[in-house]
């Protein structure tokens, strides 16, 4: 058996759409976050898949999900605080009740 | 041919990912979701591992599966009760997550599997040494990456900063 | 010497730019004071220079034959906008430009004084403003400087706009009265739309030389290079292409010559610029803001609205009196506006009340004189009555009428202000009977009269005489008609003589004082401008101030005396005196004739009081046809189709808006969702297409 691209770019793609069913589906916002990060994971883990496999000589791929990381580290810090400052407003972080800005 | 060890291996970090994947956005309990996080991000580390990306694996655990999770578990545990589990999810909504999540895996499907051809490459793992990483990371020539590495630094410190100022108390 | 001349200029705009920024924070005293020195100091470095340009001998001002010469002291390059036309900045000196000098400085220099005691009031109170009259009065004496130095018609245009503004911000000094808002207002649109002419005309000639000729449009409005005078100095400082005059004659008047309307370019281009020179010198019809523009105060009316800004209209036709003489068609419109506003002024002063209106009005006949006498001058021989007529005599004595009518008119308007300062009102029935408690000023008023009715030896007699020489060289009719305004002017002068000073004892309002001279800052004026008014007349014109710098007559003190014509000076004498006498008859006495003329002509007499109601005519032109039947639709289609068509925009975009803001539910999922599927649709879209 050979293990080629395609063996871990699906195991990637069903991260990635249990990441889209968590996105929608969830009403807690760090549930909702947990669902962001394996979405953005799933793209790393493809970014590395295809530079080890089709381009192998070259190392884009992997800084480019290295730099991910670490915008995605930034992105949880703040949306954390965020949440941090939501749950002080409402004493709850459902979704749901942030709508003050609708029309 | 691969070796029967490298195909074991295979499958379990597979079979990880989604079943932990499939765990932690169907989990009720907020802490045990983030748990399974914790648990796909390490099965993510183990293929890059697997793919001698071995730096990389490295900055996963520790920024991913260290440094996030543990803020998502802190987060949690500042704005959870005790006891509490998500609520029940309304079938209309849960139908839609289904909707949206399966179209997006079957096009996904579609798209790589009528492109199998061009997945059959299997090129020799190699370790990019360290040297190489660091000289590419700091390196202002062709395909070197220092003015992304400082705008990411500028971000990291905005985000600190921005971080302090939403969060503080007033 | 001559080089100080920078400082003609520089020195008025200093003192603006000083007055103007730090008047404020300077004591009214001293703000007057300094005003004043720098007028003096100006006025002395106007007068070395016209002195040495008259006198010296000096070989750049008059060559070995006599004639005087053009002579550019500096020309500095202002705006080049490409190699054929560039705008620049210098000072010529010429001899109707150092005679401008020395009438700009003197009577700004009397007006500076006389404000010191004028814009006050009896006890001794400064004015509020005083510092920025002040720091007006010297910008207006800067761009009217400017103005008489130009080298170019572009300079000239700058400068010509420049005492627009300024003597907009001057009659509109007391900015509080709606009525001297109102003035100002009027002053500055008419005499704009005019100077819209001047620029159009410009633009003509600029077109055709830049475009039908080769020639250089700089050189083409150069003045040095348009007159005949030979040119000295010059050569150093730049080039002039020889002969741009004869270029420019033929290219308008050769047998090629664009034509417009039946007439040549060359004529629509002169009677457009003509028509700035009518609106600033207030010729028919464009003389409505004059009167006006009497709300100012009255030392400035004296500098701006009698002697020095109203005649740039005639400077400009002697400036370009070259370009006039080859295209005698814009002449003869010349003298015929000339003729009808003077007579037309002198008919309406014969009746008006206030007596600065009285003598706006005898500005614009007098400017209508120095107009009709450039119109008539022509280049050849001509005989009035029995003697010949020096070449280009009109031209000689509309210069000398603008001289002596500045000295004169200045010093009329001075006395009005004096007597306006001492009974505190424009209105004659107010004053009669003065002459025992205002003895300066009535005698030196009576002078006034004397001289611009043209009683010899005053100085108008002897410059009317040569103005209607000229007429009478030229045409018998013109010659008639400007005498009998020459009378009327005798007649309307001393009906305003009499009424103020006779006509019957003045009565002393209750709880006033007896009315009485004024301080020395407004006598010296009065008597220096009087002692000028009777010499002026003495100042051999013809030798220093030609067409083309030719001198006609000797340069001796008796020499305008031994040049008159007595035939002419005969006529003009007698009917000045048939006036004068008629106005005594009527006016010295309180009687009843003056009610019973106004009662057996009274059509006349209403015509005449209300200025052949041509600002009633203005009113209606402007506001029954030109806001009714154009503006009114214009702001129709404005209102109801251009910004209905805006309107109708935004209210489609707020109800378009109102329609679907339901879609922003704050249900974050949904937003998500509407996304996915989104992206999904198009990532599905595109495999099927790349499959």
């Amino acid at each position: 058996m050979e293990i080629t691209a395609i063996y871990y770019l699906i195991p990637s793609l069903i991260m990635f759409a249990c990441g889209v069913y968590g996105f929608i589906t969830r009403r807690n916002m760090i549930a909702m976050l947990i669902s962001l990060e394996l979405m953005l994971n799933s793209v790393d883990l493809n970014f590395v898949v295809f530079n080890r496999f089709l381009f192998p000589g070259q190392l884009d791929g992997m800084f480019f999900t290295l730099f991910a990381i670490a915008i995605a580290a930034a992105e949880t810090a703040l949306a954390i605080a965020i949440l941090v400052n939501v749950f002080r407003a409402n004493n709850d972080i459902d979704v749901r009740d942030i709508c003050k800005m609708k029309f | 041919m691969e070796s029967l060890g490298s195909i074991i291996t295979y499958w379990v970090i597979a079979l990880a990912i989604v079943v932990f994947s499939i765990l932690a956005v169907t989990s009720r309990k907020i802490l045990r979701s983030a748990t399974y996080l914790l648990f796909a991000l390490f099965a993510t580390a183990a293929v890059y591992f697997k793919l001698d990306y071995e730096f990389l694996g490295g900055v996963q655990i520790a920024v991913y599966a260290g440094g996030i999770v543990v803020m998502v578990v802190f987060a949690i545990l500042l704005t959870t009760k005790p006891g509490e589990n998500s609520a029940l999810l309304v079938s209309r909504s849960r139908i839609r997550g289904l909707v949206a999540g399966l179209a997006a895996l079957v096009i996904g499907a579609i798209s790589l599997l009528t492109r199998c051809e061009l997945f059959v490459s299997q090129p020799a793992m190699s370790n990019p040494d360290m040297k190489l990483i660091g000289s590419t990371l700091m390196g202002s020539g062709h395909g070197q990456y220092l003015l992304p590495f400082e705008a990411v630094s500028i971000l990291l410190l905005a985000c600190i900063i921005g971080g302090v100022v939403v969060a503080r108390k007033r | 010497m001559v080089t100080s001349a920078i400082l003609i200029l520089t020195i008025p705009l200093l003192m603006f730019l000083f007055l103007g920024l730090a008047g404020k924070y300077l004591p009214h005293k001293w703000a007057g004071i300094l005003g004043t020195l720098g007028m003096g100091v100006t006025m002395v470095i106007a007068y070395t220079v016209a002195f040495e340009y008259f006198f010296s001998g000096n070989q750049s001002f008059i060559d070995a034959a006599g004639n005087r010469l053009q002579h550019v002291v500096f020309n500095q390059d202002w705006l080049n906008f490409y190699d054929r036309l560039t705008i620049r900045i210098g000072f010529l000196l010429d001899p109707i430009s150092a005679m401008m000098l020395v009438v700009i400085t003197t009577i700004s220099f009397m007006v500076h004084l006389y404000s010191n005691g004028y814009m006050r009031d009896h006890h001794g109170v400064w004015e509020t403003g005083f510092q920025r009259f002040y720091a007006f009065l010297s910008l207006f004496s800067f761009s009217m400087l400017g103005l008489v130095v130009a080298t170019n018609i572009f300079q000239m245009y700058i400068f010509w706009e420049l005492v627009g503004a300024s003597s907009y911000l001057l009659i509109g000094f007391y900015y509080t009265k709606p009525s001297a808002v109102s003035a100002s207002k009027k002053a500055f649109i008419v005499t704009r739309f005019a100077d819209l002419g001047f620029l159009i005309g410009i633009l003509v000639l600029s077109f055709y030389v830049g475009f039908y000729g080769e020639g250089n449009i700089t050189d083409a409005f150069t003045f040095t290079s348009l007159t005949s005078v030979p040119v000295e100095g010059i050569a150093d400082t730049y080039q002039v292409s020889e002969g741009t005059a004869s270029m420019i004659k033929n290219l308008f008047t050769g047998s090629a010559a664009p034509l417009f309307m039946g007439a040549s370019v060359l004529t629509w281009a002169l009677v457009l610029i003509f028509m700035g020179g009518m609106g600033k010198s207030a010729m028919m019809p464009l003389h409505i803001w004059l009167p006006d523009a009497m709300e100012g105060p009255t030392p400035v009316s004296a500098l701006i609205h009698a002697a020095t800004m109203v005649v740039a209209g005639v400077y400009l036709v002697a400036r370009l009196f070259p370009l006039y003489l080859m295209e005698t068609a814009a002449l003869d419109i010349v003298t015929v506006v000339g003729a009808l506003t003077a007579l037309y002024a002198a008919m309406v002063a014969c009746t008006q009340i206030d007596i600065k209106r009285v003598l706006a009005f005898s500005t614009i006949s007098q400017i209508a004189f120095m107009m009709v006498s450039l119109g008539v001058t022509r280049i050849d021989h001509s005989v009035a009555l029995g003697h010949e007529v020096h070449e280009g005599l009109g031209y000689m004595a509309s210069m000398f009428h603008l001289f002596t009518h500045a000295m004169f008119k200045a010093l009329l308007f001075l006395g009005a202000g004096a007597l306006i300062h001492a009974i505190g009102s424009n209105d004659y029935t107010a004053m009669h009977g003065l002459r025992k408690y205002m003895p300066i000023t009535h005698i030196t008023f009576l002078i006034g009269c004397l001289a611009i009715a043209g009683i010899i030896p005053f100085a108008g007699f002897f410059s009317k005489d040569e103005i209607l020489t000229a007429c009478f060289g030229h045409s018998t009719v013109w010659a008639i008609w400007m005498t009998v305004v020459a009378g009327l002017t005798a007649f309307y002068m001393f009906r305003l003589y009499f009424l103020i000073f006779w006509w019957k004892e003045h009565k002393i309002p209750e709880g006033h004082h007896a009315p009485h001279d004024q301080p020395w800052t407004m006598s010296l004026p009065l008597i220096i401008l009087a002692v000028v008014s009777c010499f002026a007349g003495f100042v051999p014109f013809g030798s220093l101030v030609t067409w083309n710098g030719h001198p006609i007559t000797g340069s001796g003190f008796f020499t305008n005396l031994e040049n008159l014509n007595w035939g002419v000076a005969a006529i003009s004498l007698t009917v000045a005196v048939v006036a004068i006498l008629v106005a005594m008859k009527m006016y010295k006495e309180e009687n009843p004739l003056p009610a019973r003329m106004r009662a057996a002509l009274p059509r006349l007499w209403d015509w005449c009081h209300h200025r052949f109601y041509w600002d009633e005519l203005y009113q209606f032109i402007t506001h029954r046809i030109i806001f009714g039947l154009i503006c009114k639709p214009i702001a129709w289609f404005d209102r109801h189709i251009i910004d209905g068509t805006m309107d109708a925009f935004a209210a489609v975009t707020n109800k378009a808006s109102y329609a679907i803001r339901g879609l922003q539910s704050g249900n974050v999922h949904m937003y998500v969702w509407f996304y996915l599927i989104g992206a999904l649709l198009l990532a599905a879209v595109t495999m099927i297409c790349v499959l």
